[in-house]
C-alpha cells in the first residue's frame, strides 16, 4: 500500500507568488506532469496570459512566450503554423480569455487550430484586484459589482466550454475542476489527454478548470473550495462538451 | 536578370519570398489585399505557411508568436490595421524579435479613405505602439524600391531584432512597374538558438528560452530601455539612406519629400531645370533614422533659400526637416490628403511662390 | 518498501486543503512561522500515514513529495 510522489520536472523550483490555497498551483502542476508524462518538455512552448499567471513562465521549465492581453491564441497560432512539431498550449484565465480575448480564442479553435488551451475559470479578475468577470456569478460581489453582479444589466456568465462545444469544427472541448481530489485526478487526465491529441495533430484542445480565488471572494481557501463546489459547478457543469470522432484503425 | 511587370503589391509579396521569408500572416484591407491574394497561392508553391488571420490585433500577435519562435516573418496591412498592430509592434521591440511590417498607407484620420496618402509619418517614426521603442522605417518610391527594401528589412530586422516597416501607400501597391528581385538581396537566416522558443530540442539544450516584455523591476526595465536605445543609436550611425536629387547645382529651393510624393517633386524639379529655375529634393529612404545631417547640410547651402516639405499629408515630416534645418533658413509646407495626388504643374507653382 | 513523507516548508503556504482532504487526519498546521510568514502543515501523526498522496495531489505549492526510502 502506499505510493510516491514526485515534483514533475517541468515544473521550476521557484515558488509561486499564488495566494495560499489558490488553485492556478494544482493546474500548474497538471500541466508540468503532463509534459513529463509525455516526454515533450525538450520541445514544449507555453504561453502566459496577463492575470495573476502573467508570471506563470517563471513556474514552469520550458519554452515560453508572453502574450498580450488575450492575445494568446494569436500567438499560439503564430507559433504552432511555423513550427508544427513543436508542443504549443496557452494558460489564461476569465478576463483573457473570455473578455478581451474572446475573438482570438472562437476564431483559433474554429480554425482547429493544433495547440492546447488551459482556461482558469474562478469567476472573478484577481490580479487586477477582484473586478467582474464575464464568467462572475449572478448577485456575486466584485469590485464593480458592489451589490452582487446583476445580469439584467451586465447579461448572464458566458460558459465557454458550451460556447466553443458548439463550433462545428471539430475539438476536445471538456470542463474539468479541481476542488477535490477525485476532480485534480480526472483534470490531469482531461490535461495529458488535450496535449495526446496534439501529438496525433488531430484538433484543437481546449481544458476549462473550475478554479477558487479565495482572496477576491473574501473567502478562505476552504471555504472557496465548497463556494465553487455549491455555487459554480451546477451551472459551470463538468464533462466533455466536444471530442474528436474516432479514426477508423 | 529579366525584368517583369507587377503589381506593387504582388511584387512585394514575391520579394518576401525571394529574400527568404515564407510565412505571411495578414487581414484583408484595401489597399493591400492583393498581396495575400497573390501570396495564398505563391507560398504553397514554396511550402510556406499562409494564414488569413481574424484581425489585425490577431495578426499582430501571430507575427509575434511565429517570430519569437525563431522564424523569419512578414504582414501587410494599412493605416487603420496598423494602428491595431501597434500595441504588437511595442511587444515585439520591447521582447526584441525580428519582424516585418508592411504599411500600405491610405487616407485618413479614422476610416478615411483608399486612396493614397502619406498620413502615417508620425504613427510609424514617433508613436503608433505606447513605450520608448522606435520602428526602423524605409519608404520607397516605387515598385522597385518597394522591392528591394522589403528584401534588405529581413536582415535588417534579425540585425536589429526588431520589426521593421515598410512604408509604402496606395499608389506603390495597386501601381505596375517593371521589377526585378537581386540575387543578392536574399540572405539566409541568422541563428536564433540563445534567445528564440523554438523548443530545448531543436537547440540541444537543458537551457530553456523566455521571450517577454514584462520587466516589473525598475532597475531589469531601464537597462531593457537602454539596450533598444543603443539598437537605435547604431541604426543612426549605420542605416541612414537618402537621396539628394539635383544637389550638385546652385539649387534656390530644397524640397524634401519622399515616397510617391518624391517622384512628382522629381517631374517638378525637371521641368523647372528646363526653365532655368534649379530646385534640388531630399528624399529620406529611412524615415527612422532621419537623415538629419544630410537635411541641415543641404538645406544650409549657400545658394539655398528656403526649403519646402511636400508630403501628402497636413504636415508630419516637416516637423522633423524643421528640427534637422535648426532655423538657419524658412521651413515651408505643401500638402493634400484626400488622395489626389498633386500634379507637378501643382508643386512647380508653389515653389514658384516660395522663391 | 517504506516511504518517506517530505514537507517543504518553505514552500507551504499553509492553505489549509493537505489537511482537509487527508483521510486519516495526519496532518496539522504548526504555529512556527516561515521564512515568508506562512504557518506551514506538518504530520501531526505520521505513523497513520498510509501515502495516499491525496495532499501531494490537492497542494498547490507541490510542497508535498512522498519518496521511497531502503528499510534498514
Amino acid at each position: 500500500m502506499g505510493k510516491t510522489f514526485t515534483t514533475p520536472k517541468a515544473l521550476s523550483k521557484t515558488h509561486t507568488h499564488y495566494c495560499p490555497g489558490c488553485t492556478h498551483g494544482i493546474v500548474h502542476r497538471l500541466v508540468a506532469e503532463a509534459i513529463d508524462d509525455l516526454g515533450i518538455q525538450g520541445k514544449t512552448v507555453g504561453i502566459a496570459p496577463v492575470g495573476c499567471a502573467v508570471l506563470a513562465y517563471n513556474y514552469f521549465d520550458c519554452d515560453f512566450q508572453e502574450a498580450a492581453h488575450g492575445r494568446a491564441p494569436a500567438m499560439a497560432t503564430g507559433i504552432k503554423r511555423v513550427r508544427p512539431d513543436l508542443m504549443v498550449f496557452t494558460y489564461q484565465g476569465d478576463g483573457d480569455l473570455a473578455s478581451i480575448g474572446m475573438g482570438e480564442i472562437i476564431h483559433a479553435a474554429n480554425r482547429g487550430e493544433k495547440f492546447t488551451t488551459i482556461f482558469i475559470n474562478n469567476a472573478i479578475y484577481g490580479m487586477t484586484g477582484g473586478q467582474m468577470a464575464p464568467t462572475t456569478m449572478g448577485g456575486q460581489r466584485a469590485t464593480t459589482a458592489p451589490a452582487g453582479r446583476n445580469t439584467a444589466d451586465t447579461g448572464m456568465p458566458l460558459r465557454m466550454a458550451n460556447l466553443l462545444g458548439e463550433l462545428v469544427t471539430p475539438g476536445y472541448i471538456t470542463r474539468q475542476a479541481v476542488l477535490k481530489p477525485q476532480q485534480v485526478n480526472k483534470a490531469k487526465k482531461a490535461i495529458k489527454q488535450a496535449f495526446q491529441y496534439q501529438m496525433e495533430d488531430r484538433c484543437f484542445s481546449f481544458v476549462e478548470v473550475v478554479s477558487t480565488c479565495p482572496t477576491n471572494w473574501g473567502m478562505t481557501p476552504l471555504d472557496a473550495l465548497k463556494w465553487a463546489e455549491e455555487t459554480l459547478l451546477p451551472y459551470y457543469e463538468l464533462g466533455d462538451y466536444k471530442v474528436p470522432e474516432e479514426i477508423d484503425s | 536578370m529579366a525584368k517583369v511587370l507587377m503589381k506593387g503589391n504582388e511584387a512585394i509579396g514575391e520579394a518576401a519570398i525571394r529574400a527568404g521569408c515564407k510565412n505571411y500572416f495578414a487581414y484583408p484591407i484595401t489597399p493591400q489585399s492583393e498581396v495575400a491574394e497573390y501570396l495564398v497561392k505563391r507560398l504553397p508553391e514554396e511550402g510556406g505557411v499562409f494564414l488569413q488571420g481574424e484581425s489585425e490585433v490577431a495578426v499582430g500577435y501571430m507575427i509575434f508568436g511565429a517570430s519569437a519562435a525563431g522564424e523569419r516573418v512578414m504582414t501587410t496591412s494599412s493605416s487603420p490595421g496598423i494602428s491595431l498592430m501597434g500595441e504588437a509592434i511595442s511587444y515585439i521591440a520591447a521582447a526584441q524579435c525580428p519582424a516585418v511590417f508592411v504599411n500600405i498607407v491610405r487616407g485618413g484620420p479614422g476610416l478615411g479613405g483608399i486612396l493614397p496618402s502619406q498620413g502615417d509619418y508620425f504613427q510609424a517614426v514617433k508613436g503608433g505602439g505606447h513605450g520608448d521603442y522606435h520602428l526602423l522605417v524605409m519608404a520607397p518610391d516605387g515598385v522597385q524600391e518597394a522591392v528591394e527594401m522589403t528584401m534588405q528589412a529581413f536582415s535588417l530586422a534579425e540585425k536589429y531584432r526588431g520589426p521593421v516597416m515598410i512604408m509604402g501607400d496606395g499608389l506603390i501597391g495597386q501601381m505596375m512597374e517593371p521589377v526585378e528581385f537581386p540575387d543578392d538581396l536574399k540572405t539566409e537566416p541568422t541563428n536564433k538558438d540563445d534567445w528564440a522558443t523554438n523548443g530545448m530540442n531543436s537547440r540541444n539544450s537543458k537551457q530553456r528560452n523566455l521571450v517577454k516584455s514584462l520587466f516589473l523591476d525598475p532597475t531589469a526595465l531601464n537597462d531593457n530601455n537602454l539596450a533598444l536605445k543603443a539598437k537605435y543609436a547604431q541604426m543612426k550611425k549605420e542605416e541612414v539612406r537618402f537621396e539628394l536629387y539635383n544637389g550638385d547645382t546652385d539649387y534656390q529651393v530644397l524640397i524634401t519629400s519622399y515616397g510617391t510624393m518624391s517622384r512628382v517633386c522629381r517631374t517638378a524639379i525637371d521641368q523647372l531645370k528646363e526653365a532655368g529655375i534649379e530646385v534640388a529634393m531630399l528624399r529620406p529612404k529611412t524615415l527612422f533614422p532621419f537623415p538629419e545631417k544630410a537635411v541641415f547640410e543641404a538645406a544650409c547651402k549657400d545658394s539655398c533659400k528656403a526649403v519646402i516639405s511636400i508630403e501628402m499629408s497636413m504636415g508630419q515630416m516637416v516637423e522633423d526637416v524643421e528640427r534637422c534645418v535648426k532655423g538657419r533658413r524658412p521651413v515651408a509646407f505643401y500638402g493634400e490628403c484626400g488622395g489626389d495626388i498633386p500634379s507637378p504643374e501643382k508643386i512647380i507653382d508653389i515653389i514658384k511662390g516660395l522663391l | 518498501m517504506a516511504f518517506q513523507h517530505i514537507i517543504d516548508e518553505e514552500r507551504c503556504k499553509g492553505c489549509g486543503l493537505c489537511v482537509n482532504f487527508c483521510p486519516k487526519n495526519v496532518l496539522e498546521i504548526t504555529d512556527k512561522v516561515n521564512a515568508k510568514g506562512h504557518f506551514p502543515a506538518y504530520q501531526a501523526r505520521p505513523e497513520d500515514c498510509i501515502h495516499c498522496t491525496i495532499c501531494c495531489i490537492m497542494c498547490p505549492d507541490a510542497a508535498i513529495n512522498i519518496v521511497e526510502t531502503q528499510s534498514a
